[in-house]
């Protein structure tokens, strides 16, 4: 999943100094190579035209683009973190699928079914791109919104505030989706 | 052939019902943020579904349909964490009979914007 389009400061960071000691051209051709398989799959269309026109705005995009953090090789290389990275997307779709439902019911009962606020929760993942996942996440599953974060801390508004002790709503919030990143992310 | 129509229609179906909930959260919320969460969340569910749907009638389709819905999947949390923050951030207080702004006690009385909307929502929880 190449979740990292936004620039953050930590991550940009992070990459100039690892460029430093490689060079960044074979990262710049895989991101223009990726780019272009998108492009393709999107005019799905073999015409000389098409892939002349795509490769150049692909390689264009990749000036851009290629510092962005993501999954380097090393995830496809680790069989464990590849095994867990592929158990994580049916976990989310679970997850999205339950809190759906669970969001549905508070919008149809006869009177509202919520009790909102904003909840801090704390997170144990240290890399940035796994942090950003897991924002995301919790965003992408009804329910849960991440307004903000502070480093490891994250304020989650939550519909139905189960609890606002930071330890139990970090288990409710976050746990689950911790479990994988933490194995993906090391 | 025809057992995938059906299928493609019913998935179709659910996830407009999904799109419907999301609407009607978004007359039903009583704050910004609750509208965030059924407005531009119930609707990923309803638009995967309807999509996949779609995709399931027109085969040839599938391909590109999968990859606007990673768009939607990938995009969607971004905007609708963007537009929360940016919210907290101008001031705006959570609606009454929230339970607690952690985020607000967190920043304290740093921020002028934040200042005015913790004395709004004490006059709230006051009245």
């Amino acid at each position: 999943m190449q979740g990292g389009r936004i620039p953050r400061p930590a991550d940009c960071a992070g990459t100039k100094v690892m460029s430093k000691k490689k060079s960044p051209l074979p990262r710049y051709l895989a991101t223009t190579g990726l780019l272009w398989v998108m492009w393709v799959v999107l005019t799905a269309s073999f015409a000389v035209q098409e892939l002349a026109v795509g490769l150049l705005v692909a390689a264009l995009a990749a000036l851009f683009t290629w510092r962005s953090p993501r999954f380097g090789g090393s995830v496809l290389m680790m069989p464990k973190r590849f095994l867990y990275a592929m158990l994580y997307i049916p976990y989310l779709v679970k997850e999205i699928a339950k809190a759906n439902v669970d969001v549905a019911r508070r919008v149809l009962g006869k009177k509202l079914l919520i009790k909102p606020g904003i909840v801090k929760v704390r997170t144990r993942l240290k890399s940035p791109l796994g942090r950003l996942i897991l924002a995301n996440s919790i965003t992408l599953t009804p329910g849960t919104l991440s307004v903000d974060m502070r480093d490891e801390d994250f304020f989650i508004h939550w519909i139905n505030v189960e609890s606002d002790d930071i330890q139990q709503a970090s288990r409710k919030i976050v746990a689950g989706f911790e479990k994988y990143l933490e194995v993906i992310f090391g | 052939m025809q057992v995938l129509d059906v299928i493609g229609a019913l998935l179709t179906l659910v996830g407009a019902l999904f799109l419907f909930l999301a609407a009607l959260g978004l007359v039903r919320m009583p704050d910004f943020y609750n509208r965030v969460q059924t407005g531009t969340k119930a609707s990923t569910l309803g638009v995967i579904l309807s999509l996949t749907g779609l995709g399931l009638h027109h085969p040839e389709w599938l391909p590109k349909i999968w990859l606007v819905a990673l768009f939607v999947v990938i995009t969607n949390p971004l905007s609708s964490h963007a537009l929360a923050r940016a919210v907290h951030r101008a001031g705006l207080p959570l609606a009454k009979g929230s339970i607690r702004d952690a985020l607000r006690d967190e920043y304290g009385l740093e921020s002028p914007a934040l200042v005015e909307s913790k004395v709004a929502t004490d006059a709230e929880t006051e009245a």
